[in-house]
């Protein structure tokens, strides 16, 4: 296991092509051990294409993506969780008809040894056993997200904001060393928010993870963040501490007309708080 | 989708995980599935072969649609070539045991045969989804009817072949009630064994694939190898059922294991509930009896209106198909969602709504 604050994914050079749309352009970056990497920029900036990268989804058309010092890029997609790296989605990628309860053990799936043979035999063999564990394992995620009260219900019938939790609650399941968040308070209400963004910083705190996050409000950017990079059609224009990202041209330049007030708000803002 | 609500009584908390998780959902329903195994025991001191064989005809294709519910219900996989898998159990156990080995041994046998096969073409389903892999098993369907006609020497070819009795240390299984037992052990075997799957990680990782295959992924499930697996334990259950139907008839001809049968297993399913265990049963009752009270109706319309005593075969073939259609038209999460419904407002009557 890597100390605190070495590199354990670096991203190198990566570009990604899809017929004539370049999503990404040589973007090189490091995430450090335990720290909070968020990444932000515009709709269409590539954040996503960059998880999906990371993930296995997609393949860079040229680039490396190193994993603790080993090429990331030479294993297959559900190799992932068990090289500790665990994602949610952007648009809810949940088990609908499943309940939660089985949702969050799916996460456990590449800790676990039963298989359909001693599954089908259950009481000999180990199954229960080892199925009782893990249950209990995944009781601590449901209370620790407060979702006790859903855990039997399908993931299909919950609000937007129990859905987000519960995909959280299963890459938590997974016990990543990295988890990758896309937009994990797209569509929340303020307290959702709220929520949200203290079960993120217990994350770190409580289960030990490096966090990269892509989400498009600032304000909790800003506040969460140890350091940011920023896309913009594909390319990183920028990088640093939240404060160092902020008083930045280009930056500025990219998110002209659409938050150039607020961003000048939250620019004063951290300015004050380190001074 | 439906919210079948919780079947639990008020005031049945559960006070430990292993209560939470157990086979059946509530005490009354694990009373209800005890009691329905020993009332089919008892059947033979009571019924006569009319009953006792429908009884294991609705076994044997339980068993099988139960094997089919893993593929289509759980994993979302259509097949069209169950049938085909079901006749290849049937001539594997009958070609095991025509080779001296007892045939309560050579029917497990059988349906690990059949797994095989059934492993083998469902290879394309590592690349194939949907209506393209749903072709892919006909394809599988026909070329197994092919290989039927021909392999003599393991199907007795054209003219088929004879399947030996079962006994049980020298004791003949030759009577219904007799085969009523080997049947209902096997139906109780799968059953339980199916149940097992659906809570354990194996079964989580077949609806996984078929809810969300790319989060599946994700969470460290390997797709090919669950896609295929699940044509594998779907074959053995159809194998297993072939292989009972084989020693229960005496004799195995192709003619049975054509695509007909094939959309009968599917539509067991879609009646009993797509994904439901017990489903698989009742889909198999009811796809089994539907023709014959149909023919009991018809034949009551005939004495009543004379002059349609000639067409009583098509009255019976259409109200199946009406039947079946009205069924999938006002009851399409299946039977079992329908008695889950009863259940609840049972429970909760007089306050049902
Ligand atoms: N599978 C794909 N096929 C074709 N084009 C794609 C694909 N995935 C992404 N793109 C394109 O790549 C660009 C970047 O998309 P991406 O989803 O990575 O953006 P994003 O930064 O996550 O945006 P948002 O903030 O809206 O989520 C867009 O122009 C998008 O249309
Ligand atoms: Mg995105």
């Amino acid at each position: 296991m890597a100390d605190r604050g070495s590199v354990i994914l670096k991203v190198d050079d990566v570009s990604v092509r899809f017929g004539g749309v370049k999503a990404l352009s040589n973007v090189s970056f490091d995430v450090r051990k335990g720290e909070l990497f968020s990444l932000i920029g515009p709709n269409g900036a590539g954040k996503t294409s960059m998880l999906n990268c990371i993930s296995g989804r997609y393949r860079p058309t040229s680039g490396n993506i190193a994993w603790q010092g080993d090429d990331l890029l030479k294993h297959s997609i559900n190799d992932r969780a068990s090289l500790g790296i665990g994602r949610t989605f952007q648009n809810l990628a949940l088990f609908g008809h499943m309940s939660v309860l089985d949702n969050i053990l799916v996460g456990r799936h590449h800790r676990m040894k039963n298989n359909f043979v001693t599954g089908m035999f259950y009481w000999v063999g180990g199954a229960r056993r080892e199925e009782l564990k893990e249950r209990r394992f995944v009781e601590t995620i449901i209370d620790f997200l407060e979702i006790q009260h859903v855990r039997n219900e399908p993931a299909g019938i919950l609000s937007y904001g129990l859905r987000k939790r519960v995909e959280l609650a299963r890459a938590i399941a997974i016990e990543p060393e990295l988890i990758l968040l896309d937009e994990p308070m797209a569509g929340m209400n303020l307290e959702e928010k709220e929520d949200m963004a203290r079960f993120i910083i217990a994350l770190r705190e409580e289960f030990d993870m490096t966090i990269m996050m892509i989400e498009h409000d600032m304000g909790v950017v800003m506040d969460l963040s140890d350091r940011v990079a920023v896309l913009d059609f594909g390319r990183v224009i920028a990088a640093g501490s939240p404060e160092e990202v902020l008083a930045d041209e280009h930056v500025k330049k990219a998110y002209l007309g659409e938050d150039d007030e607020m961003l000048d708000a939250l620019a004063a803002e951290e300015a004050e708080a380190v001074a | 989708m439906a919210h079948v609500p919780n079947p639990r009584p008020t005031g049945d908390f559960r006070a430990t995980y292993a209560a939470d998780r157990t086979l059946f959902r509530t005490r009354n329903e694990t009373m209800a599935v005890l009691a329905g195994v020993v009332l089919v025991a008892l059947c033979p001191l009571v019924f006569g072969g009319y009953v006792l064989s429908q009884l294991i005809m609705i076994g044997i294709y339980g068993i099988a649609a139960l094997g089919l519910n893993v593929l289509t219900g759980m994993t979302g996989q259509i097949s069209l070539g169950h049938g085909a898998f079901f006749g290849f159990g049937a001539f594997a156990s009958a070609w095991i045991s025509g080779n001296g080995i007892p045939v309560l041994i050579a029917i497990p046998l059988a349906g690990l045969m059949t797994m095989a096969v059934g492993m083998i073409f469902g290879i394309p389903a590592a690349r194939l989804k949907g209506l393209y892999l749903a072709i892919a098993t006909l394809a599988s369907q026909y070329i197994l009817q092919d290989f039927f006609a021909r392999a003599d020497w393991f199907t007795g070819g054209t003219y088929g072949s004879l399947a030996e009795t079962a006994s049980f240390f020298g004791f003949q299984l030759n009577s219904d009630a007799r085969y009523l037992y080997l049947v209902l052990f096997w139906v109780v075997v799968a059953f339980v064994a199916v149940a097992n799957l659906a809570r354990t990680r194996d079964g989580r990782a077949l609806v996984a694939v078929r809810d969300h295959y790319l989060s599946a992924e994700i969470m460290g499930i390997n797709l090919t190898r669950y896609r295929i697996l699940s044509f594998g334990i779907s074959s053995f259950f159809a194998g297993i059922g072939g292989a009972l139907y084989g020693h229960y008839l005496g004799f195995v001809s192709a003619e049975g294991f054509t695509i007909i049968l094939s959309i009968e297993f599917l539509a067991m399913i879609i009646i009993g509930g797509l994904g439901s265990v017990s489903g698989s049963l009742l889909g198999a009752a009811f796809i089994l009896l539907l023709p014959q009270a149909m023919e009991v109706f018809a034949n009551g319309v005939a004495t009543v209106v004379p002059a349609i005593a000639q067409g009583t075969a098509y009255i019976k073939q259409m109200s199946v198909g009406a039947a079946i259609i009205l069924f999938l038209v006002l009851e399409p999460e299946g039977l079992v969602h329908r008695w889950r419904m009863t259940r609840a407002s049972w429970k909760l009557f007089p306050f049902s709504h």
